[in-house]
């Protein structure tokens, strides 16, 4: 088996030096009644193109978003990620490397876990950033139970633009932890809302921006509600691009900004892994959840990194830990900040710029569509429109015809009553072409 | 796998000790760079894409737009190339040489795994694609569950944990679920031995259970007679690793599955260690009710340097109507997807996020499956409990394993009685380790053995290299006993850098680069 090094003769060595006669003398604390003499019920081993064949017949079987025109988002969407990232994230120092418990020989993990921090918080417009979490809906439940710890309250409001699962994602955890989730129903543009729900047991106000139908919002007025009410705002992104364009979370106000980093640097992936974008006001920091990692000097006076305010995780504090997370998304982290160095501000300017000229087509084009209409008033790269036919039939038929055209509300949450929504993204990649074939592709269907 | 704070690097004692060479006169070590931060490396205007300039302004956002600077830098690919190559030329992996953390599970990361994940068909796949487009996937989440099933025997799967402590929240969360269904959601207590990672009683008391400790034998086991008195009709669950953190198997497993479930709780299984069994031992035939399994552990996806993993948790069928949607089920026209907790789902506790888990390490976990098959999975267990054995019977030679009798399982463990009087202490012997080249085992951890080094090999580590490492280890076991205290009090002398200050680290966290101040004028 070429993953396994030890010969049969290295076998009888070591059981030799060990003192004892078999394998099976090594699990004789096994009990007797659980022992399998046998292999279980499964294909023996294979070689690796036998593998490389049904990892392609499996791959084969899904259609790519390269593969034609594509106009998927509402919460992952596909960028060009720069040939080197992958190239670098794959070298082995990255790849095979643990958690950097041992600082001195984990300064390259955790250099770039700095950095990446500091990218975050740039991003954000906040004062610190974690290492990570696992992705954008785990940020905001790990935001939301923050916000409780921090406030001593119970009650969470989640705006009627946050995404779905997200929404689903915290209820799960909050009802767990006896939280108070009061979940608004969707809609395209009523963040202003929230405001009236806020009341003296309110911890947080998460609110989503753009939001789920790609309405962006500026929220320094809920901002300024929830703070006077004693609860924080968490602000919610999913598309981290629209950071290059739109005031950052927080200009606006934000005490947490969480985020889907999957944009930059990391793949589609058929929804992960991704990786969460987690930043708060440098006064919270104590109660944050996941890693951290710190400045300091070594035994020689040099400038050195580690892991740092451990005393909030689980490895030490067990029961009083902030949360259970012990794994962030290192690697994924690594492709991100590798994406946005070579992006420089510059660039992310240039490609937030260029998203949002993909939309607007995108937005101008499909109005002329007969029975079409543009839902989102403001919006960056992605909106939600009103279909003549139900919008998950429609995307069914653009799929017979090789055009992946975007996300029903009705697949998110099927009780909103928006079966006639579907939601449209684009960005750089985004060609005029494709969205000429879309809509004629559209019109025509809708004539027959 | 977790760590402890005890004995962690507080402050680096005594002087600086560069002098042991020539210090160089620009803080490189020979081919070894000293790197400065992105944010030092200018490139304020710099860009490493090439983006063709918009033809639209914004001006329909109105002042949604952007109006501060974001304060990023920039850099052409070979800058960024370099930047990231001399970082990474500072880390420890597996690929340089074995790395013995225990619990951790360190294995060789086959590269035919990264190429299917990289597949264009599972790699640029859209999550909420038409269930038409996206039947690969689906079979292939289906054909990964299929062999988690069997290699556990146990009759459900949940796949989209992230991590191995996310399942372990999935796991609780079906146990209260069940719990709550059954009129007994009063049962609030989950009782965990004093050995366990510390993810089990942060993960009980973050979905708000008490914590008790369960004592533990002379010989590393759960006590039984402790478990018995502290069950009782306030307790949820136990939460026990098997094999468990003192890299032995519980030998009493089925009796602890027999008294839990008489007294009305579930029996959650931290799978961390389920390297040591795979292909021979199915938790199912134990009495488990739910088990996450690393997939970055057993299955070989990679670590990463901190992520990301994935736990799937198999589940009982007394748990398995509570499992967190999505799933997959075979319907009339393919595979489908059952999204929402209503329906045949109506008793799902909820979702654990957004999606549908580590779609990327599901291809390369089953891509690890079929390479090694039922026989190779088996080899997989043996050799990895063979290398440990080998590991613990050479390096007994001057190091004192924490229980001498009888085998280990996957991983190794000594306590410190062997340095008594030395004044060479468990961390600084792992930092000696550094020099010699190799990563330190787990140190501290678990907490109930004094000064405990776990160490695991994993069945990936060819016998030259555990002979390799042996030898230096009792190379070193010897100098301390020798009284070269020097060469473990100043340790690391020669990696990237010395041992760092966490304690200046903490006590004035700055966790982002900020711009320097202005030098002041020489007048003030």
């Amino acid at each position: 088996m070429r993953y396994l090094p030890l010969t049969p003769h290295d076998r009888a060595e070591m059981l030799a030096t060990i003192g004892v006669a078999s394998i099976d003398d090594l699990f004789v604390d096994v009990p007797a009644a659980a022992r399998r003499g046998g292999l279980v019920d499964l294909p023996l081993h294979a070689g690796e193109f036998e593998v490389e064949r049904e990892m392609m017949e499996l791959a084969g079987r899904n259609r790519s978003a390269g593969q034609g025109p594509f106009f998927c988002g509402a919460g992952a969407y596909k960028h060009h990620v720069p040939a080197s990232v992958d190239h670098l994230i794959q070298r082995s120092e990255f790849l095979t490397s643990y958690t950097p418990y041992q600082p001195e020989i984990a300064q390259g993990t955790l250099q770039v876990l700095f950095e990446f921090q500091t990218q975050v918080a740039a991003l954000t417009g906040m004062e610190v950033a974690n290492a990570s979490l696992y992705d954008g809906s785990t940020a905001t439940a790990e935001a939301v139970m923050m916000a409780s710890r921090i406030t001593r309250r119970n009650k969470a409001v989640l705006s009627p633009g946050l995404h779905p699962h997200y929404a689903e994602t915290v209820q799960t955890l909050a009802h767990a932890v006896g939280m108070d989730i009061e979940r608004m129903p969707l809609a395209i543009d009523a963040e202003a809302e929230v405001v009236a729900h806020i009341g003296p047991d309110t911890a947080c106000v998460v609110v989503q921006t753009p939001n789920l139908f790609g309405t962006a919002t500026d929220v320094s007025k809920i901002a300024a509600a929830a703070q006077a009410a004693g609860a924080l705002l968490i602000v919610v992104t999913t598309e981290a691009v629209s950071y290059g364009l739109l005031k950052s979370p927080g200009a606006m106000g934000a005490d947490i900004a969480v985020a889907e980093g999957q944009s930059i640097g990391v793949g589609l992936n058929y929804g992960g892994p991704y990786v969460g974008l987690f930043a708060c006001r440098e006064k919270y920091v104590r109660q944050a959840p996941g890693r951290l990692c710190g400045e300091t000097v070594d035994a020689d006076g040099r400038r050195g990194f580690v892991l740092t305010l451990s005393t909030r995780e689980q490895h030490i504090r067990r029961d009083k830990a902030t949360s259970n997370i012990c794994t962030n998304s290192g690697l994924c982290a690594l492709a991100f900040s590798i994406h946005m160095s070579l992006l420089g501000e510059a660039g992310l300017r240039r490609l937030a710029a260029l998203n949002h000229q993909a939309a607007r087509r995108l937005a101008a084009r499909i109005a002329e569509v007969p029975g079409f209409q543009v839902l989102t008033p403001r919006y960056f790269n992605e909106i939600a429109v009103r279909t003549p036919i139900p919008a998950e039939h429609l995307v069914q038929l653009l799929a017979d015809h090789g055009i992946l055209g975007g996300v029903p509300v009705s697949r998110l949450d099927p009780g909103a009553g928006m079966d006639d929504v579907l939601l449209l993204a684009a960005t750089e990649l985004t060609r005029p072409a494709d969205i000429e074939i879309l809509a004629r592709a559209t019109t025509r269907l809708l004539s027959q | 796998m977790t760590m402890n704070s005890v004995g962690r690097p507080t402050r680096p004692e005594g002087e600086p000790l560069n002098d042991y060479l020539h210090p160089t006169l620009t803080g490189a070590r020979g081919l070894l760079q000293d790197e400065a931060l992105i944010f030092e490396l200018g490139g304020w205007d710099k860009t490493g894409v090439d983006l063709e300039a918009p033809e639209f302004d914004a001006s329909d956002l109105g002042d949604l737009v952007r109006a501060e600077p974001i304060g990023l830098p920039g850099l052409s690919e070979p800058e960024a190339m370099r930047h990231y190559v001399r970082l990474s030329q500072k880390n420890h992996a597996i690929d340089l040489a074995l790395y013995p953390l225990g619990s951790c599970t360190m294995k060789h990361n086959p590269r035919l795994n990264e190429k299917a994940a990289r597949l264009p068909g599972f790699g640029d796949v859209h999550p909420l694609q038409p269930i038409s487009t996206v039947q690969g996937a689906l079979a292939l989440m289906d054909k990964l569950a299929h062999w988690l099933k069997t290699l556990t025997g146990m009759p459900a799967v949940a796949l989209t944990p992230k991590a191995g402590a996310h399942g372990e929240l999935c796991g609780l969360l079906c146990i209260r679920a069940a719990h709550e269904a059954n009129g007994q959601g009063h049962r609030k207590t989950v009782l965990t031995p004093t050995s366990a990672h510390g993810t089990n009683p942060a993960t009980a008391a973050f979905v708000g259970y008490t914590v008790q400790e369960i004592a533990q034998t002379a010989d590393g086991r759960v006590d039984l007679a402790d478990l018995e008195a502290k069950l009782g009709p306030h307790v949820a669950a136990i939460m026990v690793t098997n094999p468990n953190t003192c890299g032995l198997f519980e030998r009493e497993v089925v009796e602890i599955a027999r008294l839990t479930h008489a007294a009305g709780a579930y029996f959650y299984c931290d799978g961390a260690n389920f390297n040591a069994i795979v292909g021979r031992v199915r938790p199912g035939d134990l009495g488990v009710d739910a088990m996450h399994i690393n997939l970055h552990k057993t299955f070989s996806t990679p670590h990463g340097g901190g992520g990301p993993g994935a736990g799937p948790v198999v589940l009982s069928q007394a748990l398995a109507p509570h499992a967190p949607t999505p799933w997959v089920v075979h319907g009339d026209d393919g595979f489908e997807l059952v999204e929402r907790a209503e329906g045949q789902a109506e008793a799902a506790f909820g979702r654990m996020c957004a999606f549908h888990g580590q779609m990327g390490m599901f291809v390369r976990a089953y891509a690890y499956m079929l390479s090694h098959g039922a026989d190779g999975l088996r080899q997989v267990a043996e050799d990895a409990v063979l290398n440990a054995n080998y590991l613990k019977a050479v390096l007994s030679a001057e190091m004192s394993p924490a229980f001498p009798d009888g085998p280990c399982m996957h991983e190794a463990l000594f306590d410190d009685a062997w340095l008594e009087g030395t004044g060479v202490t468990t961390l600084d012997f792992a930092k000696a380790m550094i020099d010699e080249g190799f990563h330190p085992m787990t140190m501290y951890f678990p907490l109930v053995v004094h000064g405990a080094m776990l160490i695991e090999p994993t069945e990936t580590e060819p016998k030259a290299e555990l002979d390799r490492f042996a030898d230096a280890l009792l190379k070193l076991a010897r100098a301390a006993k020798a009284g070269d205290v020097d060469r473990f009090k100043g340790a690391p002398y020669h990696a990237p850098l010395r041992r760092l200050d966490e304690t200046q680290a903490a006590r004035k966290p700055r966790l982002r680069w900020t711009a320097p101040e202005a030098p002041k004028m020489a007048a003030e």
